[in-house]
């Protein structure tokens, strides 16, 4: 294994926690989110800052992400998901938009533009987890445990009960299910498993900088769950190994790099086009409509 | 007769100018069925909402086993005891039969995000437990053979008594069905009308719209007469179809 291909997979590792967190939303509640890389940040910069204002090791960053970000994201879903319809949209493009500005100006915390270098390389009982390889495991570690979560979660009365509020929400009240209470309970767990994605990242890269969490970000986050499928927890893993691949294949042809950053956006989109018209459920999904018996 | 299990007391409710509900008064008794009849626009519908908490009254009061139900939200309102179908029966289309009803049983620990993680072999036992129920729903509804296919995929009669068997699964004792009957050919109408008896059977207190004169002497023990969002007249199912005043403003003559 290359050193190449081991980055590859850590990234595979760190989208497939954001994409299945996100998914929890997207596919299983029908909550549409657009602040998922805001989320991704707040995990990124909280857990940098736990360690290199608090020295706080990586399992206490972990956690410290997690909350912090469980808790903006109930900032947010506290007011806007008590009302029904689409509104989450727009309010998670403003929770975005506030998280990103707070990344760029609050610059005696986040240092701004210029980001917060010298993260240090997680220790974990005793061994440093300094070169890919090892990441690969802690990456690929931490996506297993994100799975197991969104797994309990999903095949359960609980997942059953989002599915639930997402085809309708009218039903589900009639028949006792506290709606709102859900809406926010999901949005709460799936902004903590997002935020890890954000610790494993600052501590992997040890440098983060604003341009890693903007819009652009979200929507590829969320291009992962609609290609892999939405409402399989295996889809976004998928959408992550193939999306991921996309920028590395590029690099094998030889056109110059002015060319191939705008390509790639353009082949992101082109792949999201053709899956719309070909198989709207994604790769993994479940075909939606059957043919007559 | 028993005291009543659900009562309605001067319920009101505008929409805008329009007085949809008006000093709207009248109980149901329990372990019977009691039909809310009326003309179009009568507000037979307002008040399945307002009992349910869907909407808010302007006034009076809505009791259940003597329990305030105004000012509920709706999941509170199926909690105390009260729950309802829809006239556009809101089935989850997308999700199994079986799950239809599995969503009307009581799963506490289930929906627990935290007795999830914390209590898994309690979570376990209860799911079980909601499926044995569930199937013997269905069963009891004649629809054991459809547990796995999906609701949308059912005939439309057979989407009604899903709608049915999906409130007959929760704990609630009285059942608000919204037109049970529409839309239902006489076979259908023959499967449906003993079902609804046999609720009571099962302990259970029903209180049903409908529009077909000639079918709420059938289904009704007790008749609630509604027009104008007012209740012009209660009693006996015969009495209140034989009146000819009555008849007269349900058909307009």
């Amino acid at each position: 294994m290359t050193a190449y291909f081991a980055h590859y997979l850590v990234m595979v590792g760190i989208y497939t926690i954001l994409a299945t967190s996100l998914n929890l939303l997207v596919g299983y509640s029908g909550i549409f989110s657009l602040a998922h890389a805001a989320i991704y940040g707040i995990g990124a910069y909280a857990s940098a800052l736990a360690a290199l204002k608090l020295g706080l090791g990586f399992w206490g960053g972990l956690l410290v992400a997690a909350v912090v970000g469980a808790l903006a994201a109930a900032l947010v879903a506290i007011p806007s998901l008590r009302v029904a319809g689409d509104y989450y949209i727009v309010a998670s493009f403003g929770l975005q938009v506030v998280i990103l500005t707070v990344f760029i100006n609050w610059t005696s915390f986040t240092n701004g533009h210029a980001g917060l270098p010298g993260i240090p390389r997680p220790s974990l009982f005793g061994l440093v987890i300094d070169n890919p390889f090892k990441y690969v495991v802690l990456s690929l570690a931490l996506a297993a445990v994100t799975y197991a979560i969104c797994h309990r979660l999903t095949a359960s009365a609980f997942g059953r009960m989002l599915r639930a509020v997402r085809e309708d929400e009218i039903a589900a009240q009639a028949t006792g299910k506290n709606v709102v209470a859900v809406k926010i309970t999901i949005t709460t767990i799936s902004s903590a498993l997002g935020a890890l994605a954000g610790s494993l990242y600052a501590h992997y890269i040890t440098y983060i900088n604003p341009t890693s969490f903007t819009l652009d970000e979200s929507i590829f986050i969320t291009s992962l769950v609609i290609l892999g499928g939405t409402e399989r927890l295996a889809g976004p893993f998928v959408g992550a190994l193939i999306l991921l691949a996309v920028p590395e294949a590029l690099k094998f042809l030889a056109i110059p790099d002015t060319v191939a950053a705008p390509m790639r956006q353009i082949l992101y989109g082109a792949l999201l086009i053709l899956f719309m018209f070909v198989r709207p459920e994604g790769i993994l999904g479940r075909a939606r409509t059957r043919p007559a018996a | 007769m028993a005291a009543p299990i659900l009562t309605v007391q001067g319920v009101s409710k505008a929409f805008g100018g329009i007085q949809a509900v008006e000093d709207c008064t009248f109980d149901v008794a329990p372990r019977l069925i009691t039909g809310l009849i009326g003309p179009n626009g009568a507000g037979k519908t307002t008040v399945f909402n307002l009992i349910t908490g869907f909407l808010r009254a302007d006034g009076g009061s809505i009791r259940y086993k003597g329990e305030e139900l105004l000012g509920l939200h709706p999941h509170e309102v199926e909690t105390r005891g009260v729950v309802r179908t829809f006239q556009h029966l809101r089935l989850w289309g997308k999700m199994t039969v079986l799950e239809n009803v599995l969503l009307g049983c009581r799963t506490p620990l289930g929906d627990s995000v935290v007795s999830l993680f914390l209590r898994p072999g309690r979570v376990r036992d209860e799911e079980a437990a909601a499926r044995r129920r569930a199937l013997e729903v269905l069963e009891f509804f004649g629809l054991a053979g459809r547990v796995h296919e999906m609701a949308e995929d059912l005939a439309y009669p057979e989407q009604k008594l899903l709608s049915m068997a999906r409130i007959f699964a929760t704990d609630a004792e009285v059942l608000l069905l919204d037109e049970p009957t529409s839309g239902l050919d006489t076979d259908s109408l023959g499967r449906l009308v003993p079902m609804v008896r046999r609720l009571i059977e099962h302990g259970k207190t029903v209180l049903l719209i409908e529009h077909n004169m000639e079918l709420i002497a059938q289904l009704s023990d007790e008749v609630v007469f509604l027009h104008q969002g007012r209740v012009m007249a209660r009693g006996r199912a015969e009495e209140i179809t034989r009146d000819p005043a009555l008849t007269e403003i349900y058909f307009g003559v």
